[in-house]
């Protein structure tokens, strides 16, 4: 079906078939029991769920094919955040052309980045991106204020052209009149589902791009990308020349960042440059990592298990953890809050930070690895690449 | 007929002069090897026709073409193709993809966008990496990872790769190092069989005289950078420049 062969078609609409779920389960827990604190179906989550799966993907495709790992990632997402809120400056709040002109410029600025950072690989080529995203983050902080406004962030104020807006359509980022933030909440009992048109635009787009990678990864050309990684000196012999390869995937991952950057000032009109720093551009290499470097997959539900942890176990402060343990003795009671404190709320670093290296430690190949164990140890699975049994190891995605 | 014209050609690396004056031409669907003690400049001369060194001076001309400057992949691209000491292939990938990898090559040139057709789809290429790993008895092996070959399957391998592109000279640089007597006498096979059945011109670097002389119709003897002699393996045996190269005498 659709060009793919039937392994990947399943996992497509494995994928399809969870994402469109997401609502009801992300939503396990009744709305007001005390495990509703896990509860990650909220419209904002969701959509940062597939925006970040969407990132994650398209890095795949550079990282995960051609082994070139690049460090500065995030100034594409930056630049595809900026110029979305530009169109929505200029021309209105449809974010059409936001979204187009996003993948576009981050295309670009992909090109020339990568022309000048692909004369060399290994850690140079890491540091190069690294340089020309932190310059990139330097530059929107400063001198490029005009263009970012800096500090502030971009933002749409009511003194901008909008010259296609009219009272008619709503004031916040819409699609032909459908507002992105728009929701409609399903009360069943004590559960309560969120359906949100942000999340759902979104979450096409990402199966769109989850297509197109497996497609990537099947063609020809991924073939020579996985070459690359595996053996330059006789790709050379061959025949082929490595550095448009290499470029190609280089622009199209940009263009991948681009596109997330675009959809994420689409939920939510403002871009900050500290979307831009080395951070952001370490975590989409934690989520390729954490899921499975080189996998379909793996990036998805990489993505997802980080902006889990970041969303859910951040907000487990003390006052929820005593109403957990509030059933012990005092002692006790107080005595295990204590040693689990570092582990949550503000340290949710820690305890991701622990499971990124037990994960890189014990399952090189990621959560998909896992699932892939975990599938075998059931005797359900032989032992081929990329089976969609990976679902069953996080909760989110 | 030549095919690869080698004229003059010097290599010199800081102090050492690697290659100085080397004149030397591989007529065409011959197999000629190219022989000497370590250190006399073989490897350094290969280098020289693939692209992987310049040289100092001297001219190198493939089918009246000049070699000189050109990459890597643009000499491939040509014609020539290169079997390393230690077999270089694609380890992670399986045995046919290590093969549709050079078939697509030389089918699409050394760049293609083509990112939305699939592999699978390649009927052509599918057909002549098949044909090519049955040739090499190695169609059983197609979809094993080829890191888990044994030394003389990825040599084999790595010897299909470089046929399905239909090289028009082939360049094998040690092709029996390091194995086992009976591989070697696999190889030799091997390396017969290719030249029965195709249009090729191969030239060989080797240590093992055994080899040599089961393959080669002209050998060329080089010493310290500059070919010595250039004859027919018959004569080539007991040549006293030869005996006095390997062997450092100055009288036979």
């Amino acid at each position: 079906m659709l060009g793919l062969e039937k392994k990947d078609t399943s996992l497509l609409i494995v994928v399809a078939i969870l994402t469109m779920c997401a609502p009801f389960i992300l939503n396990p827990f009744p709305a007001d029991s005390a495990l509703a604190q896990f509860n990650a179906g909220y419209p904002d989550l969701m959509q940062r769920f597939v925006i970040f799966g969407i990132f994650a993907i398209g890095f795949n495709i550079l990282f995960g094919l051609t082994g070139y790992l690049s460090f500065g990632h995030a100034a594409f997402l930056g630049v595809g955040s900026y110029s979305a809120v530009w169109m929505f400056k200029l021309l209105g709040y449809n974010i059409l052309p936001g979204i187009f002109l996003s993948v576009i410029t981050s295309g670009l600025f992909a090109l020339l980045i990568g022309y000048i950072s692909l004369r060399r690989s290994g850690i140079y080529f890491s540091i190069l991106t690294l340089a020309f995203a932190q310059m990139s983050f330097a530059l929107a902080y400063s001198v490029l204020t005009p263009l970012t406004n800096g500090e502030t962030g971009l933002q749409v104020y009511t003194s901008d052209p909008q010259y296609f807006h009219s009272d008619a359509m709503p004031n916040i980022p819409h699609l032909f009149g459908q507002e992105m933030q728009s929701t409609y909440t399903l009360d069943a009992g004590a559960w309560s589902f969120d359906f949100n048109t942000g999340y759902y635009l979104c979450a096409l787009i990402m199966l769109g791009m989850f297509y197109l990678a497996i497609r990537i990864f099947r063609s020809p050309f991924g073939l020579m990308l996985k070459a690359i990684k595996t053996n330059q000196t006789r790709l050379n012999y061959t025949g082929l020349n490595p550095r448009p390869y290499t470029l190609a995937a280089f622009v199209i991952s940009g263009m991948y960042a681009g596109l997330a950057g675009g959809l994420m000032a689409s939920m939510d009109p403002l871009a900050g440059a500290e979307r831009m720093q080395w951070t952001a551009s370490g975590e989409v290499v934690l989520m390729t990592i954490l899921g499975g470097a080189g996998t379909l997959i793996g990036p998805v539900l990489g993505a997802g298990f980080i902006k889990y942890f970041e969303n859910i176990f951040s907000k487990i402060n003390d006052t929820v953890l005593h109403q957990w343990f509030a059933f012990l003795p005092d002692g006790i009671e107080d005595f295990l809050i204590a040693i689990v404190h570092p582990f949550v709320g503000k340290g949710w670093h820690l305890t991701l930070g622990l499971l990124f290296m037990a994960i890189v430690i014990f399952l090189p190949g990621g959560l998909v690895e896992g699932g892939q164990k975990i599938a075998r140890r059931l005797g359900l699975k032989k032992a081929k690449d990329e089976t969609p049994a990976a679902t069953d190891t996080t909760p989110a995605e | 007929m030549s095919i690869l014209e080698i004229k003059n050609v010097g290599k010199r690396f800081g102090g050492l002069q690697a290659l100085s004056d080397v004149n030397l031409s591989v007529a065409e669907n011959t197999v000629h090897a190219i022989i000497g003690p370590n250190g006399a400049g073989k490897s350094t001369l290969l280098n020289c026709l693939v692209g992987k060194l310049i040289p100092d001076t001297g001219s190198v001309t493939f089918q009246g073409q000049s070699l000189l400057g050109r990459k890597p992949h643009e000499i491939n691209q040509m014609g020539v193709s290169r079997v390393f000491q230690t077999p270089e292939i694609f380890a992670d990938l399986t045995v046919f993809e290590n093969v549709v990898i050079p078939s697509l090559a030389a089918r699409d040139g050394s760049f293609r966008m083509n990112a939305l057709s699939a592999v699978r789809g390649q009927g052509d290429i599918r057909a002549t990496a098949e044909a090519i790993l049955e040739d090499v008895n190695m169609l059983d092996k197609r979809h094993m990872i080829a890191s888990s070959l044994s030394r003389g399957d990825k040599r084999r391998l790595e010897m299909a790769m470089c046929l399905v592109q239909n090289p028009k000279l082939l360049l094998l640089d040690e092709p029996t190092a390091g194995m086992a007597r009976a591989d070697t006498n696999n190889t030799i096979d091997l390396l017969k069989e290719i030249k029965d059945k195709r249009d090729i011109t191969m030239a060989i670097i080797e240590h093992d005289m055994h080899v040599v002389f089961s393959l080669a119709e002209r050998i060329t003897v080089l010493a310290q950078g500059t070919p010595l002699v250039e004859e027919t393996p018959e004569n080539i045996k007991g040549h006293p420049k030869v005996r006095e190269a390997y062997l450092g005498e100055a009288q036979v």
